[in-house]
């Protein structure tokens, strides 16, 4: 499996939204980024530049962006809502359930700088309830992509949809999963990175590559794993998930996001309303404010790295 | 439609919303009673909307941002024939579309509002696509004056006059009352005028319930080139009941069966006094 990891340069995500947004662009008038006061952190710079006409400005006021977002949604623009996740999905909530999710609105909801991805600047500007809060809402679509290629799939398929879409974003390069991908990118459908009947590692998000980096490191010790790419947190992919656990002897969940309400609890819920029971662990933030540090310094003060997954992955499989 | 023609609409608008609060014994009376006469005259004589236009992108829009007054909305719906009125005698029973808040179930209904403070900010952005459109729809929003303290009215009031949306205009409904006390009382949010003002509106106020006024006041938008319209329309609630106007209990008070009847009989005899 480690010869499948691309070695070609990577970029953040964020710089393949808006490669991507500015690339849709080109040919579509009707795309139009919405920000409040983000174009900079959302690298939407050379998007505004281009396309002056098709950036909305409401300054730092994240209630009405999207109640903006939903006006335009409402007369065909297909809207990028851009704004820090944190604020985005708190401060806004109640216009998300129900300018875009409840009047089916079909704006896209982009989240920057997720999860610890603003590390030391503290939990005021985390983002690790936006799944839960999200999942809870009907009507909207809650992804998550890995590396690049999910990044731009997932951006071209929501300039596509007529239905909401909740899309995350952090800060970090993300190296790509895959060198090639062979199948087609679909909402709701789980990507499967590498395969082994051991333990299955679900992820999502910027912990799917420390989970394929675990993979190889259990590989050495002669433990096989599955890890899958859940980009689509919701609707979830039942169906793989339920094959990849029955398959496994043990299942772990990776996410950057409190442990309630996330990937992890959506798994779990599933699994166990299947009858499916294996051993399980939801590795994520838990229930207390961060300790500070840089993103990649609190994702590992709470095992979300390569070693940590790995040594759980293991702990878990001894228990069962 | 001439003045008197209006005015007896808005007597006949007010005998439904009070029939269906009655079948429905659920409702906001008093608020649906004050902001008849605005609906009245944006429907039946400023918006170009009408069944038949109603997916055209050149339609005018209206965003209902006080949104438990739904009743006077759907009466005033069923009457330009979106859809059959009998239909309303399902008013928030057990399946029906007809639900206490405006939902895009119902025809003719533009977006699903009811928590407060969402319609201006929908407006904005319906507004700012027509623009972007080159279009030349007008996009209309009511608006409590209860629903002032909402923070996000303000932002939307910002990136309106931002934008400088002259297609758009905020209506509010200022009956002076909400549900806890007289809005004063509440939150004061005088002098409103001065505000929007400030916010970069053009601003006219108006007697609510006065057809004629209404007729002109909406007839010249935009107020001023190049910046959003508000409309403060000084309106009394539970208009043309006199023992529900300015009576707080009527906020969401549902009339008895003799209650009822003797807002039909006062009803009865204004439109006898056309």
């Amino acid at each position: 499996m480690a010869e499948q990891i691309n070695t070609l340069p990577y970029k953040a995500n964020l710089d393949v939204y808006s490669e991507t947004l500015q690339r849709l662009a080109e040919t579509d008038p009707n795309i139009i980024a919405v920000t409040s006061d983000s174009r900079g952190s959302g690298k939407l710079v050379p998007f505004g530049k281009k396309y002056p006409d098709q950036i909305v400005e409401v300054g730092i006021a994240e209630q009405n962006l999207v109640g903006v977002a939903a006006g335009l949604a409402s007369c065909g623009k297909k809207v990028f809502a851009t704004s820090p996740a944190c604020f985005l999905t708190a401060r806004a909530l109640e216009q998300i359930k129900n300018d875009v999710a409840y009047s089916n609105n079909p704006v896209n909801v982009i989240g920057i700088s997720a999860g610890v991805s603003y590390g030391a600047l503290g939990s005021t500007h985390h983002s690790l309830h936006d799944y839960a809060a999200l999942r809870a809402i009907n009507n909207i679509t809650v992804v998550a992509p890995a590396d690049n290629w999910e990044t731009e799939q997932a951006i071209e398929l929501a300039a596509r949809t007529q239905e909401p879409v909740y899309l995350r974003f952090g800060k970090k390069p993300m190296p790509s999963l895959k060198e090639v991908n062979e199948e087609a990118f679909a909402f709701g459908k789980g990507r499967i990175i590498t395969e082994g009947d051991d333990v299955l590692i679900i992820g999502c998000g910027e912990t799917v590559y420390p989970a394929l980096e675990a993979a190889r490191l259990l590989k050495e010790e002669g433990i096989a794993a599955t890890v899958v790419s859940m980009h689509t947190i919701k609707p979830l992919d039942t169906e793989l998930l339920a094959e990849k656990a029955r398959a496994s002897k043990a299942v772990l969940t990776v996410e950057e996001h409190s442990v309630y309400g996330g990937l992890g609890e959506a798994c779990a819920g599933y699994l166990l309303q299947k009858g499916i029971s294996k051993p399980f662990k939801i590795m994520g933030i838990p229930d207390e404010y961060t300790v500070t540090g840089s993103q990649g310094e609190i994702l590992g003060h709470y095992g979300i790295s390569r070693d940590g997954i790995a040594t759980t992955a293991k702990e878990l499989l001894r228990s069962k | 439609m001439t003045t008197k023609e209006l005015q007896q609409k808005s007597i006949e608008y007010r005998k439904k919303i009070l029939q269906y609060i009655v079948k429905a014994k659920a409702g906001h009376t008093g608020g649906s009673l004050s902001c008849t006469d605005i609906l009245n005259v944006l429907y039946n004589e400023i918006m170009n909307v009408s069944p038949a236009n109603f997916e055209s992108p050149d339609r005018d829009r209206y965003i209902q941002s006080k949104g438990h007054t739904v009743e006077a909305l759907f009466v005033v719906l069923a009457d330009k024939g979106f859809f059959a009125e009998d239909e309303l005698n399902t008013l928030c029973q057990y399946q029906s579309h007809y639900i206490g808040h405006p939902t895009r179930k119902v025809n003719g209904v533009e977006q699903n509002t009811g928590a407060l403070g969402h319609g201006l900010p929908i407006a904005v952005g319906t507004a700012l696509a027509g623009k972007l459109d080159k279009k030349d729809y007008k996009v209309y929003t009511l608006m409590g004056d209860g629903e002032m303290p909402e923070g996000s009215n303000w932002e939307a009031a910002l990136t309106g006059a931002h934008y400088k949306l002259d297609n758009l205009c905020a209506i509010v409904d200022k009956n002076s009352l909400q549900i806890t006390a007289p809005t004063a009382d509440v939150c004061n949010t005088d002098p409103l005028d001065e505000k929007w003002k400030a916010f970069g509106w053009a601003v006219r106020e108006v007697d609510g319930n006065d057809i004629e006024a209404l007729k002109l006041t909406l007839k010249e938008i935009p107020f001023e080139e190049g910046k959003p319209s508000v409309i403060i329309a000084h309106t009394t609630k539970g208009k043309g009941v006199s023992y529900m106007e300015n009576v707080l209990k009527w906020h969401h008070g549902v009339p008895s069966a003799d209650e009822y009847e003797q807002a039909i009989k006062e009803l009865d005899e204004a439109l006898l006094a056309i």
